[in-house]
């Protein structure tokens, strides 16, 4: 009897086993898959858009045949689909082309500027977790209340007002008028080369190696922009935490838990609130992934030297190299965080689950 | 009068209808009375309405002309007065008469990405979600590419392909901003499929288009709706961010997201270049955003709350 | 049939993990307070206004900086940074262009027959690695940059330099003295300015080649790095962000007074002005005229400026039939309200120019023949048979003032009856267009390549080949303009050696573009910065590589 038992356990044990295995492969060629795609999407828009990116390199004044010289370097004159080979080859060796904008590997100008708009984002968006999440409670909580309607006021402003106006608005008022905190830029000209950017993440770097009056300058020059963005993200995440918390509070197991006895506050944060963080927590994934991908408008008002300023740049010059690096890289983030989302949305809610 | 007003009320809020249409044109009813409860909402409504009458009466509205008036040597840059409301800009125009021709452009845009965008990814969402399987996986691909991307990246290409003016770069907007919808449709697709009447509905033989066209879409409808009204504000600040990036309205175009763009450069002495476009598009992101959310409530009461 | 909703129970460890057990209100407002508290903290430091003493920083957009190899650069950024950091033969007086003087050469002698030029350079130079220099990096330089024949080159071929014959015709004749051969008798100011340009930059042979890399004369690693002799260095370069110039103290001249100058890259013009308000910059470079406007009224801010040799132009394509008929042409330039342009979209940046030679150019007259006058281009429209207008587009950048002037000038040819659809893009993208001859109208700008009137005589006033595949393709080129009569003028004036015969044809010149040219010329640029009241000797030179960083210094 036990042996047949077991004979059974271990079948279903090689059964799940094989199944997860083929999820796992599943799972890699979806990834693979999703990349090719963004890099033959990316390829195909390089020589769509109407620009030459010879220009770029040689300028305005250069005699065609020199144009012509360049091009032929360059293998722009092979046919499409041949460029599109030659490059997935080189990308997968971790060979991303040289910028011709900044004539650096792509691979060295994005570990250059990712780090600026990973501080940025992670900044901006803990504050707009640490903010949003309490207001969208509240909010919900005191449902039609005027608390309720100027929180959903101020999101609504965060929704709706151009982050360039604001910026260049919060730059005069903190900045200029009032001096509370840097101006643009990540750090001042004193302490410019007196850090060995090690991970590129300056609060970091300044940190490590010791120096505190450049890790004040640096939150200095941070907290601003950070906050403006901290700013978004919170009205974002507070209208969504106020309209799932709204969810759960109308939840019969809410009416159940008062009616055994259980205090308002424990009802709230203990157990409406954590029930409502299973979808929160993938609309905060969406914002921060959302914040990676670099606010251009940002970075040009504060001089931030970021992915999103980078990526545009190299666009508007059909830098393609660039393009398709930066779009690897924003697309791995994304790619990266919806994954995560998906897996903590079928983990945690068992209804998603289909089979 | 008022007997056949009653009348009508208690026909429509009948607790047992006698037709289809009857439960229909009742639910519809029960939603609008929640609506119209709702003072939010309805000042959303009003908003909007405001917005439609303004885009219509345009000509009639504006004092000056939104494009040839304004002298480039006196006019320019001029503070708001009795004369000019809102000041001029920096060609001299009247701001106030641009606004007001540029309510038609907002409203273009803003309909023009909705009615694109929206069912695209209502389609997309509820086919990968109730289909399942390696349709599920394509479609979540596609759309993963497209989520993928930065925005502005994907939109600025579109509109450097197909060439610039206001249409492309609705065009353009519009195809980077229908994956929200289709996760959003997907996600309700996923939860509502094992319902029993679905099942029923299936047992009774109704092919798997049906279901998903008649029965699932219908309850996706409003939750994309309300996320479609909520994003109005972003889609109108993506045209402003494209025409900040040189690829947007064509000038002199009086479309809102340009005029914040040129106007920037006057932020700091000359704010109400930037600011008066900037709060027409706030006002009417707020009239958008309270419909939107006064929809929600009044179409799904379970989520309004006690 | 109603769906019962599950409450989720809550052994997720994941989700609790998220949140810290039992957290209340209270410890929620806590928590802000002690952020409140630490940010407040961090920032409660002085804010240090103010730029280091012994550091000159600059706001310049210098995302255009593209290489640091000088003979490839060419942009307008990197010609500054090139000039500060390089030295050439010869350079010219900041001011007085006409003035030339030797820099690393001490003296020159051209032959009788005008084709043979002798440098005898300065003793025991050094470049800043150490190096010494002699007449062997000199003509490797030049030989250099003809033989990586990129951007630039054509300043230097354009006297029968070439690849073949570079070697044989640019020739070290002992340490000192350096022999350079023209294929023409031209002007020597012609000759002598080009070697003023960053092309002509004299680069250290030894530490170039050590780093080559397939024959590449080291262009891989000059893009990034340093092989100079200028007053200044380069420290360090991050495209779009920073360029760090610091004292040579192996210059052969007059040392750098500051030891050292920052270059951070701000691209708007609001920043910039705010920056330098707080003192957070020395100077800015790309102040509009609003914020120049605003600036001057700061009591620590002075406002200094300089004309350049940048005018800006409206070019109409002769391959459009209408725009081809010469009644078109001239109307078009009674279209143009330049008084009320000046007066305020170019106030502090530009002033109204009409003719293809830029002010302080040898022979530029500043005519202005036209203003704005409808009625006179109606009459004109009238006579072409075009009564009731017609429509045409016009590429324009986004960019200011440029596209402030579109606007402006679409109201004054509508007046005309002429609709005109402007067409937005990027800069790159209506380059393309236009190079390709595309467009109907188009709106841009010109620099000088270096200090002499061919270099704009070239572009306005020459078209060898009209042709769709031609080898050259001057302004003339793009926009279909066959003037065989005009190109012949123009060869003829840059071999003339006598300055005031030369001056003559160029008036003539000008004055015969005014009459019948595809150009519209609009203003002359006039670069000016925000200076600090602290800081002296700052002065704008006429072309980009004449503003010379090196000789100032703070108080």
């Amino acid at each position: 009897m036990a042996l047949a038992g077991s004979a059974r356990a271990g079948g279903r044990r090689r059964a799940r086993l094989r199944s997860t295995a083929m999820a796992i492969a599943r799972f890699l060629v979806v990834v693979a898959l999703t990349y090719l795609g963004l890099l033959a999407v990316t390829f195909f828009i390089g020589r769509v858009i109407p620009v030459d990116p010879v220009l770029a390199i040689v300028g305005d004044r250069a005699p065609s045949h020199v144009v012509e010289r360049v091009r032929e370097e360059l293998g722009l004159n092979l046919p499409l689909y041949q460029q599109f080979f030659i490059y997935v080859g080189k990308a997968l060796t971790g060979d991303f082309g040289t910028s011709v904008l900044t004539s650096n590997p792509v691979m060295t100008d994005i570990r250059r500027v990712f780090p600026a708009t990973l501080e940025l984002a992670t900044l901006g968006t803990l504050i707009g977790a640490v903010l949003g999440v309490p207001l969208g409670v509240l909010a919900a909580v005191r449902r039609g209340s005027f608390l309720d309607q100027v929180v959903r006021v101020i999101g609504l402003v965060g929704y709706s007002v151009p982050i360039f106006w604001l910026g260049l608005m919060a730059l005069l008022v903190f900045y200029a008028r009032l001096g509370w905190v840097e101006g643009p830029g990540r750090i001042d000209v004193v302490y410019e080369y007196t850090v060995t950017p090690v991970t590129g993440i300056l609060l970091l770097d300044t940190a490590m190696q010791g120096q505190w009056e450049a890790f004040r300058n640096v939150f200095g020059h941070l907290i601003l922009p950070a906050s403006l963005l901290g700013y978004f993200s919170m009205a974002y995440i507070s209208r969504m935490t106020r309209s799932f918390m709204l969810t759960e509070l109308g939840q019969e197991y809410v009416v159940a838990a008062r009616a055994k006895g259980l205090s308002e506050g424990k009802i709230i944060w203990r157990h409406a609130l954590r029930n409502a963080l299973v979808p929160l927590v993938t609309v905060i994934a969406l914002s921060y992934a959302t914040l990676l991908e670099g606010s251009v408008l940002t970075e040009t008002v504060f001089s931030w030297p970021g992915l999103g300023l980078y990526i545009t740049d190299s666009l508007q010059n059909a830098d393609m190299n660039a393009v398709l690096g930066g779009t690897i890289v924003v697309g791995s983030v994304f790619i990266g965080l919806n994954l995560l989302s998906d897996l903590l949305y079928r983990v945690l809610d068992p209804r998603t689950r289909a089979r | 009068m008022t007997n056949d007003a009653q009348t009508w009320r208690a026909w429509l809020t009948s607790e047992r209808p006698a037709s289809r249409r009857q439960a229909r044109l009742g639910r519809a009813y029960a939603a609008w009375s929640r609506f119209a409860d709702n003072r939010l909402a309805m000042a959303g409504l009003f908003i909007i309405l405001a917005l439609l009458l303004v885009a219509a009466f345009a000509d009639v509205i504006a004092p000056y002309s939104a494009v040839t008036d304004g002298d480039l040597r006196t006019a320019r840059l001029l503070a708001p007065s009795a004369e000019h409301w809102f000041g001029t800009d920096d060609q001299g125009r009247d701001i106030f008469a641009r606004l007001v021709h540029g309510s038609r452009i907002t409203l273009f845009v803003v309909i023009l990405v909705a009615v694109i965008a929206a069912p695209v990814g209502l389609l997309i969402g509820t086919v990968a979600g109730y289909a399942g399987g390696w349709v599920d996986a394509v479609l979540m691909r596609i759309t993963d590419i497209f989520l993928a991307f930065p925005r502005l990246v994907l939109a600025l290409a579109f509109v450097a392909a197909l060439g610039p003016g206001i249409v492309n770069a609705v065009i353009a907007i519009a195809i980077t901003s229908w994956p929200p919808y289709a996760r959003i449709a997907r996600a309700e697709t996923l939860t509502l499929r094992h319902a029993d009447y679905i099942s029923a509905v299936r047992l009774m033989g109704a092919s798997p288009a049906r279901i998903v066209a008649r029965h699932i879409m219908p309850l996706c409808v409003s939750s994309v709706i309300v996320r479609v009204t909520l994003d109005m504000a972003g889609i109108i600040l993506t045209a402003a961010g494209l025409g900040f990036l040189g690829l947007g309205a064509q000038p002199p175009s009086p479309e809102w997201g340009a005029m914040i763009a040129s106007g920037r450069r006057f932020v700091l002495d000359q704010w109400w270049v930037a600011a008066a476009p900037g709060v027409a598009i706030f006002i009417v992101s707020l009239g958008f955003n309270l419909l939107g959310d006064g929809l929600r409530d009044a179409l799904d009461p379970k989520a309004a709350g006690q | 049939m109603s769906m019962t909703r599950m409450p989720i129970r809550m052994p997720m460890t994941a989700v609790k993990n998220l949140v810290a057990r039992g957290l209340t209100r209270r410890d929620l407002a806590r928590g802000l307070m002690g952020a409140t508290a630490a940010v407040l903290l961090a920032t409660a430091s002085p804010v240090l206004a103010a730029t280091p003493k012994d550091t000159l920083v600059l706001a310049w957009a210098i995302d255009d900086i593209i290489t640091l190899d000088p003979a490839e650069s060419f942009e307008i950024s990197a010609g500054e940074i090139m000039g500060n950091a390089y030295d050439r033969l010869v350079r010219f007086d900041v001011a007085d262009p006409s003035k030339l003087y030797g820099d690393v050469a001490e003296s020159w002698t051209v032959s009788d027959d005008g084709k043979t030029y002798t440098f005898k350079l300065r003793p025991d130079l050094k470049f800043a690695s150490g190096n010494p220099l002699t007449a062997e990096d000199v003509a490797f330089s030049l030989q250099r940059a003809v033989k990586l024949d990129l951007s630039p080159a054509f300043i230097l071929t354009q006297f029968g330099l070439s690849k073949d014959n570079v070697e044989e015709k640019v020739k070290k004749i002992d340490d000192l003295t350096v022999v350079i051969e023209t294929d023409k008798a031209y002007a020597p100011t012609f000759v002598l300015n080009c070697l003023t340009a960053n092309v002509a930059a004299i680069v250290d042979k030894k530490l170039v080649l050590e780093h080559e890399k397939d024959g590449d004369l080291g262009n891989a690693w000059l893009k990034t790095n340093y092989a100079g002799s200028g007053p200044m260095k380069i420290r360090d370069w991050r495209a779009n962000e920073i360029l760090a110039l610091e004292r040579n103290d192996n210059y052969y001249g007059e040392k750098a007074k500051l030891p050292r100058v920052i270059y951070r890259h701000v691209k708007e013009s609001a920043t910039q002005r705010l920056l330098l308000e707080k003192g957070d910059v020395d100077i800015a470079r790309n102040l509009s005229p609003e914020d120049l406007a605003a600036v001057e009224k700061n009591a620590d801010v002075a406002i200094t400026n300089r004309p350049k040799g940048t005018i800006y132009y409206i070019s109409l394509n002769q391959k459009n039939p209408t725009l081809a008929k010469p009644e078109v042409r001239e109307a078009m330039k009674w279209l143009v309200d330049y008084d009320a342009i000046g007066e305020t979209l170019i106030k502090g940046i530009g002033t109204v120019h009409q003719t293809f030679l830029p002010m302080g150019l040898l022979g530029a007259i500043d005519e202005k023949p036209y203003k704005l006058d409808v009625a006179k281009a109606k009459e004109l429209l009238e006579k072409a048979g075009l009564k009731d207008g017609f429509s045409v587009t016009m590429d324009v950048r986004q960019t200011q003032p440029v596209a402030g002037i579109a606007e402006a000038v679409q109201r004054t040819f509508a007046q005309a009856g002429i609709k005109l659809e402007i067409i937005p893009g990027d800069g790159k993208q209506t380059l393309t267009k236009y190079r390709a001859r595309n467009h109907d109208i188009y709106i841009g700008q010109w620099g000088a390549d270096y200090w002499d009137p061919h270099t704009n005589a070239d572009t306005f006033a020459r078209n060898p080949d009209n042709s769709d595949d031609a080898a050259s393709k001057p302004l003339a080129w793009r926009n279909a303009w066959d003037i065989p009569e005009l190109t012949k003028k123009a060869d003829a004036a840059v071999l003339e050696r006598d300055p005031a015969k030369r001056v003559e044809m160029y008036t003539e010149l000008q004055r015969d573009l005014l009459k019948t040219s595809p150009f519209v010329i609009i203003y002359q640029m006039v670069e000016t910065a925000g200076v600090r009241k602290n800081v002296e000797d700052f002065v704008l030179g006429s072309t980009s590589d004449s503003t010379y960083v090196f000789r100032v210094s703070k108080n």
